[in-house]
């Protein structure tokens, strides 16, 4: 099982210039799902997330259209077919 | 012989290259675009010199960028050259600091980082090791952070013996005599307007230290509010502060050449922190603070930007080269000690950091 995960263009470079990647749902949270990306790209997992695991605070993470942060966070449910979206904020100047 | 000057900004590393004994400077750059580099260091001890990055993405995190070809390539480690142990809890805020240590000891290099944290490399700068010692330090859980965050943003190792000293905002100054395994605060004299009560052990909002060349144990300090020194290794300060227009400021540098020479850019406080009467000005004392002559040939009479901690440095050339960067991104050369400037860089994004560097 699998879900799609969207890279915005200037993380592309880091999954070997993919924007869309096929990844393991494993267990089936958005956490396995980073964890696998993790293991693939290690740079890339790095941009979305710090050393805690935690979501970066500015990037945004969507599982078919719904921000993370205002569901189960790491632990939001990714079904095979999902798609997992990661989106700069908007914030900096 | 080529002087190079690193300058970090709030959007990307430029790298200035004299090649007539600092008369005049091309730019290069920008190079990492687009990421906030506040701290730089060119590590000269190795075969090729290593141009060391600290740099945050903003959406993306910081990390340590390097590069050996002067800034053509860039490389970074996969897993992050600066990474919080899993026990620790913490995430990597900022890199604030990197300073490669003695010619005697190659490959080492020193991080300060936010939140409050000091790192050591082995590998010029690949990978560091969290240095427990200050990290597990029973004051550490009251280091409260400055205004830009609360990090380790001096770091001094002693060329000569075991000790490294770092300076935090704040927290003040630590000192460690055994290469970072056990730490004490060293501020006895060093004043902190911003608490009530007697003056604390610990707590100070030191924007920078400075080494004297001729005396390890005599070290400058910039303080928010004072400018100090000390004879003994910060066991005890004093002000300096005598013949400054103001006693606020970020940077302090001493001359690697010449004993008892340092510089300071100070700034109107507390509220405005801009240059007295907007004329940006160096002041330099030789006596080890006791008097200070105003330096001005060359910088600006309207100017209303800081300088912030960073962005000032000197060269080991001969005389000595002094530096000076702007928030509103000009870059200010002296070959002369400061006696006159020219104008290396305008309209660049806020300088974060300069340092200098001779290469062969």
């Amino acid at each position: 099982m699998t879900a799609e995960v969207v890279l915005p263009g200037v993380l592309a470079d880091l999954a070997g210039g993919d924007k869309h990647l096929a990844v393991d749902v494993g267990a089936g949270t958005l956490r396995d799902v980073l964890d696998r990306l993790d293991e693939r790209h290690p740079l890339l997992g790095r941009r979305i997330r710090d050393e805690t695991g935690a979501v970066r605070r500015f990037v945004n993470v969507y599982v078919d259209g719904d921000d993370v942060r205002f569901g189960q966070g790491l632990a939001t449910p990714v079904a095979d077919g999902a798609v997992v979206q990661v989106l700069p904020s908007v914030a900096g100047g | 012989m080529t002087d190079l000057l690193a300058i970090g900004t709030r959007k990307g590393l430029w790298l200035a290259r004299s090649e007539d004994d600092r008369r005049s400077w091309t730019l290069d750059g920008p190079h990492l675009l687009a990421q906030e580099v506040a701290a730089v260091s060119v590590d000269t001890r190795g075969p090729v010199p290593r141009v060391l990055a600290g740099i945050q993405y903003g959406h993306w995190g910081p990390t340590v960028m390097r590069s050996d070809d002067l800034g053509r390539s860039w490389q970074e480690t996969e897993a992050g050259a600066i990474r919080f142990p899993e026990d620790t809890g913490a995430a990597l805020a900022r890199v604030w600091q990197l300073r490669p240590d003695s010619t005697d000891r190659p490959g080492v290099v020193w991080a300060g980082c936010e939140p409050h944290s000091l790192w050591r490399s082995e590998d010029s700068g690949c990978t560091f090791e969290l240095v427990r010692g200050l990290w597990e330090h029973p004051h550490r859980p009251t280091w409260e952070p400055g205004g830009g965050g609360g990090a380790v943003h001096t770091v001094l190792p002693d060329p000569a013996s075991e000790r490294v000293l770092v300076a935090m905002s704040t927290g003040g100054v630590y000192v460690s005599e055994d290469a970072g395994g056990s730490w004490t605060p060293r501020n006895k004299g060093i004043t902190a307007s911003f608490l009530p009560g007697e003056l604390p052990e610990y707590g100070q909002c030191v924007h920078k230290v400075a080494v004297d060349t001729g005396d390890p144990d005599r070290l400058y300090a910039q303080n928010h509010f004072g400018v100090f020194a000390t004879d003994d290794a910060g066991i005890s300060w004093r002000s300096i502060a005598d013949g400054l227009p103001a006693d606020f400021g970020f940077p302090v540098v001493s001359s690697p050449r010449t004993p008892g020479t340092a510089w300071v850019v100070p700034l109107v406080a507390d509220m405005e922190r801009v240059p007295p009467g907007g004329r940006l000005r160096v002041h330099r004392t030789r006596d080890g603070g006791a008097s200070w002559t105003e330096l001005a040939d060359g910088l600006p009479d309207a100017s209303w930007s800081a300088v912030m901690r960073d962005a000032a440095c000197a060269d080991e050339g001969d005389p000595t080269g002094v530096y000076v960067g702007t928030r509103d991104g000009c870059v200010y050369a002296s070959a002369d000690e400061g006696d006159s400037f020219t104008t290396v860089a305008a309209h660049l994004p806020d300088v974060l950091v300069v340092r200098a560097a001779r290469l062969p």
